[in-house]
């Protein structure tokens, strides 16, 4: 009996997967739901014998059993996509049955966990530190460094707290991991418990996700027994953006306002209910099976650039004509990725921009498009890496406009805690309207109110409104408590600096 | 309202560690939305303050004071949407959803490479174009 293999992955459900397995079914075939191999202009990508066929829809049953469909695409594992990749996180995509132990077990799993077990907590630590893995989730801080500042910490109750709030437009790869290969974040959050001493962990996951949510619930009760003493638990956002920030997180996790903490006091010392605290990103916490694999640290170490080591799960998103995961050691161009991995646009127009990053990245020209995936050269560059998400505009693109949704978005999201960011956003929006607005004339808000009786009712002159523009940055950027007030100039500075064009006049 | 399953709810959460989010995700599932006596009844259960628990409710948009019978269709305008195309898109969906459907943006879905996309209760649908937007406007 022909045996077929089709994703259950959220991508592939969203264009019809289910439709096209349950005609496979009819058809007489064995359907095996698998995770998504990551090339998402093929889903739902249907694999026969190691070949694909895709983008498929039940007409195409028929063809593809008899051999003829014009949708095969050849050996998938042979496809430049999948062949130019570096896949270690994402090792298991498009090969295993999410919530199969079986396919996990017999695909390296659990060789992290039990190697573990049998070293000192400090050891793991330090591979995990020689390893040089940073945060995923966007500041890239050495996870090995948390680890160790929680392992020395005093306390009887310790805790692993996963970031699974992947709210950032963009991103999937926490997504993708958790629907397709779940039981790696899990092993990967067991042996950080095990490493610094957590009988405890919390998964908190965006409600925008209802699969990963389901696939991680039953996982966990699959994998219980394995991980135990350690319990693990999801937790479900209630969509909040800000939630993301670990702080925020911690708060709502605890049942409170998702309000930013300041810091000190760090996660790591005083976290959730107060007790020493690892946060992580999905994606660090499933690198970190593979890192004490026997000698994954040191390859992972071999990878990479600089002091970004090792590979990004690269998420190719937007206008962009073969859009979807491409995991890659650091120091690749925005050239190879855009043009010859991605194939430049969906659209087919010239590419205008890429945001690196999420909202709160920054708009790239395509004349910095040869700057190396690197946390530090991006800094330089007045640019972030974030979580790895690019968003590709074509030339009908209004960065104006986009600026201007930078700061509603921060506006609409802003947890109201710091004023940079509570009332900076509201006015970053009305500035850049008074800026694109065709006639000067427009009276400013706070100036009209009764208290400014003494300013000028001259309306601002342009070079006047882009100084009073420039100050809010710089003050959001350097006086707001977290990412979300103090990135929020980033996407907006860069599409003033390289569009002033799309401002108005 | 008929809050008579209310204290099963409660019951079923309030040993939990922070349980005060997946009580409330619960009560905002029964009922469609978070009334004023179901805050009271929780902010008891978990020896918090009115103010405290509304506080919460009121924090995130998940939780919604009134409820709405209107079925409602969660529609993706984040960056890489609109990168391709979900704004032309809009005007068609709202014209199609009158007063009858409750179309609400969502900031992002997470599948930021198949976009324009939908949502609708648990289902989710990518590549939208206009038509099939509108349709599944007109079929929620």
């Amino acid at each position: 009996m022909t045996v077929v293999r089709i994703s259950d992955d959220a991508v592939a459900l969203a264009l019809g997967a289910d439709a096209v397995a349950e005609a496979f079914a009819q058809a007489g075939c064995t359907v095996e739901r698998t995770s998504s191999w990551g090339m998402h202009w093929l889903e739902p990508l249907v694999e026969i014998d190691g070949h694909g066929f895709g983008p498929a829809t039940p007409a195409d049953v028929a063809d593809i059993l008899a051999g003829t469909s014009a949708k095969a695409i050849g050996a998938i594992a042979d496809h430049p996509f999948i062949a130019g990749q570096q896949r270690l996180t994402f090792a298991r995509a498009g090969k295993t049955r999410p919530l199969s132990l079986d396919d996990y077990a017999a695909s390296g799993g659990w060789a992290g966990l039990d190697r573990a077990r049998t070293m000192a907590p400090a050891d793991v630590v330090a591979e995990v530190l020689d390893s040089g893995l940073r945060g995923r989730g966007g500041a890239g801080f050495p996870a090995g460094i948390k680890w160790r500042t929680v392992l020395e910490a005093k306390g009887p109750t310790k805790y692993i707290v996963c970031n699974a709030d992947e709210g950032d437009s963009a991103t999937f790869a926490d997504r993708m991991l958790m629907e397709g290969d779940p039981f790696q974040l899990i092993e990967g959050m067991a042996i950080a418990a095990r490493a610094v001493g957590a009988g405890e962990g919390f998964i908190y996951v965006r409600s925008e996700y209802p699969h990963a949510i389901a696939k991680l619930n039953a996982a966990i009760a699959l994998a219980a027994n394995k991980i135990a003493p350690f319990a693990l638990e999801v937790r479900v956002g209630a969509g909040a953006y800000v939630c993301g920030e670990e702080t925020s997180l911690l708060n709502s996790i605890e049942g409170k306002r998702g309000e930013v903490r300041a810091k000190p006091p760090l996660p790591a010392l005083e976290g959730l209910f107060g007790c020493p605290t690892v946060v992580n990103n999905v994606l660090t916490l499933a690198a970190v099976p593979h890192i004490l694999s026997p000698g994954g640290a040191a390859l992972y170490a071999s990878l990479g650039v600089e002091r970004s080591k090792g590979t990004m799960p690269v998420q190719l998103a937007g206008n962009i004509r073969h859009a979807g995961l491409y995991e890659t050691a650091f120091g690749i161009t925005l050239t190879r990725l855009i043009h010859e991995i991605g194939g430049g646009t969906a659209s087919g127009r010239p590419v205008k921009a890429a945001q690196v990053g999420g909202p709160l990245g920054a708009y790239v020209p395509p004349s910095q498009f040869d700057l190396p995936f690197d946390y530090e050269a991006y800094a330089k560059a007045d640019a972030l890496i974030g979580h790895g998400g690019i968003s590709v505009f074509d030339d009908t693109a209004d960065m104006g406009a986009m600026a201007r949704f930078a700061f509603e978005f921060c506006a609409a999201e802003s947890c109201g805690k710091c004023t940079p960011c509570r009332i900076g956003s509201t006015r970053g929006v009305e500035l850049i309207d008074r800026l694109r607005a065709p006639a000067p004339a427009m009276a400013d808000a706070v100036v009209s109110l009764p208290q400014m009786h003494n300013a000028t009712k001259e309306p601002p002159s342009r070079a006047e409104s882009l100084a009073l523009l420039e100050d809010l940055a710089e003050v959001m950027q350097s006086a707001s408590l977290c990412a979300l007030g103090g990135f929020t100039p980033y996407p907006v500075r860069s599409a003033l600096k390289h569009w002033p064009e799309d401002f108005g006049q | 309202m008929d809050h008579s399953d209310l204290q099963a709810i409660i019951a079923e959460h309030a040993g939990r560690k922070g349980a005060l989010l997946p009580m409330l995700h619960a009560v905002q599932k029964a009922y469609g939305c978070i009334t004023p006596e179901a805050e009271a009844a929780i902010a008891e259960a978990l020896n918090l303050s009115r103010a405290e628990v509304h506080g919460v409710v009121s924090f995130y948009h998940d939780f919604t004071p009134a409820h709405d019978p209107r079925p409602v269709v969660e529609l993706c305008r984040a960056e890489a949407c609109k990168a391709r195309g979900v704004e032309a898109l809009v005007p068609a969906a709202e014209a199609a959803a009158g007063g009858r459907v409750n179309l609400k943006a969502v900031y992002c879905l997470g599948l930021c490479s198949v976009g324009p996309n939908a949502r609708v209760g648990d289902e989710l649908f990518a590549g939208l174009n206009e038509a099939r937007l509108v349709e599944l406007v007109q079929s929620a």
